[in-house]
């Protein structure tokens, strides 16, 4: 099995989707070319030509609209947009289109469609480049959200991402894309969506984090006895494991990096306390970036959870 | 049925100095001796604290930056021509319109260093805070053309941006109403020919930028980017036609992006060096130059004291930002409203109570 950082598990995904499945195309701003900014899809465009590597103006609208015109029709389109902030100017289509058109049509016609984008704080870019603005979507019935933590499940998420038959909003962690290095498999591999994955097992507490947050929630914690669950899917998210972790050890922390409030963080509190409060032994806690957009280079590991605030949460939960 | 045409159009692109400094004496715009040397010297200003931006960002001491060279005559030229009164609404590739109007350099280099305090304009510049949500500043500029009609100013909103942002549905929406209700913006656009690798012909199958004012009913003109005289002169005409009632104008400053697109990327992955060689013969400083020499207006002496002089105030400039206090985490929640949610307060507290 190769070892791969982010990046290159997810060009693997791409790269071998596209020889099985002729009806997978890639659009975005410069994916071709220039193989990405990230470069996530560095010789593709050399691989399977311009009309399926395509390179698009600047139009993120534009872009996932024309991603939705490709899936009506019947093709697999994966979207690229540059930064997750640059999503903002496409969320009309997306909301009031790629999540709507199955319910729309009845079910006439669905929107296959991914798009992928960097998200999250941490690599010192400028305004924009590091939102973490998972809750809008996850906030909007008919798309799935998925965010990797590492290569592997990056890999085996998208390609599961890629077959599914609806809409998913696919996040890559940036300030993880070149930090973790693991096996990824080659060939036929995926991870069914909507299944979390114990990242690490433990009984006095449970953690709760996904994407850019399970690396730092690891790291804290590596002397911890805590239950670390990798979300994976957003939405639809499994409750399951959830809340059997939550019953097990009646101490439920949650990491994320988005602002505190309205975040996908309080939905997992909400459902932990409908469905399990009487296993609680101590109050839900949340760790999470300020109610503020996200600052600038020199104030970012200020509003980032760091291994501090990770630690003094779960220190708090455990003293109840 | 027959077909006949029942408009036609024809677009205009200006040019007055050309690549040997020679003038076209007819369309010259009126700018006494002062004013030449000034262009000049604000054009070099502007080129050092670009490249001093990139150096800066290359030793670690500034993040990103989107560098200007060879856009120097585009961004001076047409700042130079604002009025008091006049707004300006930035992207985020403005260097040479913020050392134009005088904008703090120390600031600018906090800004790029990632602090967002360095985005505090000063009172007496009417200046947007940078846009990097490309073309999303356009609408914004007609938003306060159409406030200066309503206060019953006589004043002009400009708005900067790049080819890149004519592909987004915000330029098209901000021409349409400017041209709808008339009023008093100039669009400039600095067609550097790449947004990021996306070359300028594969970006819109329209032949110019100008032309697409005229399906909005207004006039666009394409002007030598490269030549400050034609850029001061479109943005003259183009600011007293708003200011007097005769409404929006679009300018294509066609130019050339000679650095990367910004300091992550690396322009050599898709473009011809070729190309930037026949460029750098267009050099917008150069050909200043040459004109200011024939006419006897620029020695080689007063060449080197500019120099010196700009890079003294960079220096100084530098010297000033690397010397500011970091922002401490007050900062974090200091303007995201008029006033600190009760939530906010108890975040600020708890992040200073921990780092005891």
């Amino acid at each position: 099995m190769p070892v791969c950082n982010i990046v290159q598990a997810i060009n693997l995904a791409l790269k071998e989707e596209m020889a099985r499945d002729e009806s997978v195309v890639l659009l975005g701003e410069d994916i071709g070319l220039d193989g990405g900014v990230f470069r996530v899809t560095d010789g593709l465009l050399e691989a399977y030509g311009p009309e399926r590597v395509v390179d698009m103006p600047l139009a993120e609208s534009g872009i996932v609209g024309t991603a939705i015109g490709m899936a009506l029709y019947g093709l697999r389109p994966v979207a690229e947009i540059q930064f997750m902030g640059f999503m903002y100017s496409a969320f009309d289509q997306i909301v009031s289109h790629a999540a709507r058109l199955r319910n729309r049509s009845r079910g006439r016609f669905s929107c296959p469609l991914v798009i992928r984008t960097p998200y999250g704080a941490g690599i010192k870019a400028p305004e924009l480049h590091e939102e973490s603005a998972e809750a809008y979507f996850c906030h909007t019935p008919g798309l799935k959200v998925v965010v990797p933590s590492g290569p592997r499940n990056a890999k085996g998420l998208l390609v599961s991402a890629m077959r599914d038959p609806d809409p998913v909003i696919f996040l890559e962690p940036t300030r993880l894309y070149r930090l973790i290095k693991e096996e990824v498999p080659e060939g036929e591999y995926s991870i069914p969506l909507g299944q979390a994955r114990l990242a690490r097992q433990g009984e006095s507490v449970t953690v709760v984090a996904w994407g850019s947050m399970l690396e730092r929630a690891l790291a804290a914690l590596s002397d911890y006895d805590a239950d670390i669950i990798d979300l994976q899917t957003l939405s639809p998210f499994d409750e399951e494991t959830l809340l059997a972790s939550a019953r097990k050890t009646g101490r439920v922390v949650i990491v994320e990096e988005a602002p505190k409030t309205g975040g996908f963080g309080a939905e997992l509190a909400a459902t932990v306390a409908e469905e399990a409060m009487l296993h609680l032994r101590a109050p839900i806690l949340r760790v999470s970036g300020y109610d503020v957009p996200v600052p600038f280079a020199k104030l970012v590991d200020d509003f980032l959870p760091d291994a501090d605030r990770i630690r003094r949460a779960v220190d708090e939960s455990m003293r109840y | 049925m027959s077909e006949r045409t029942i408009s036609t159009f024809d677009v205009k692109r200006l040019e007055i100095l050309n690549t040997r400094g020679q003038i076209d004496e007819g369309a010259m715009p009126k700018l006494d001796d002062e004013a030449l040397v000034r262009l000049y010297e604000l054009m070099a200003l502007s080129r050092s604290f670009d490249l001093r931006a990139v150096a800066l960002q290359r030793e670690g001491r500034l993040g990103t930056y989107a560098p200007i060279l060879g856009q120097e005559a585009s961004q001076v030229g047409s700042a130079f021509a604002l009025a008091k009164g006049d707004w300006v609404f930035p992207s985020f590739r403005e260097s040479g319109v913020y050392a134009t109007l005088d904008y703090p350099l120390d600031l600018l280099y906090r800004y790029w260093a990632g602090d967002e305090r360095g985005l505090v304009s000063p009172g007496d510049i009417n200046m947007a805070p940078a846009c990097v949500a490309v073309a999303t500043q356009i609408p914004q500029a007609v938003g306060a053309a159409m406030a200066m009609r309503y206060r019953k100013e006589s004043a002009a909103a400009v708005t900067y941006f790049g080819d890149g942002a004519t592909s987004k549905g915000d330029f098209h929406e901000g021409l349409n109403i400017a041209g709808a209700f008339k009023l008093p913006v100039v669009f400039i656009c600095q067609n550097n020919q790449w947004a990021i690798s996306m070359s300028r012909d594969r970006q819109s199958a329209a032949a110019t930028i100008a032309q697409k004012a005229l399906a909005y009913g207004f006039p666009g003109i394409q002007v030598d980017g490269n030549d400050i005289f034609a850029v001061y002169a479109a943005t003259l005409e183009a600011l007293e036609r708003a200011r007097s009632g005769g409404g929006p104008t679009l300018i294509e400053c066609h130019s050339y992006r000679m650095g990367h697109h910004t300091t992550s990327d690396d322009a050599g992955r898709y473009r011809d060096a070729a190309q930037l060689e026949a460029w750098k013969a267009r050099d917008p400083i150069d050909r200043l130059g040459l004109f200011l020499t024939e006419r006897k207006l620029l020695t080689k002496e007063l060449r080197e004291e500019i120099a010196l002089r700009c890079d003294a105030r960079i220096d100084e400039a530098v010297r000033r930002a690397e010397a500011a206090d970091s922002p401490g985490p007050q900062e974090l929640f200091a303007s995201t409203y008029a006033q600190p949610t009760p939530r906010q307060e108890r975040q600020l507290r708890s992040h200073t109570n921990a780092g005891l």
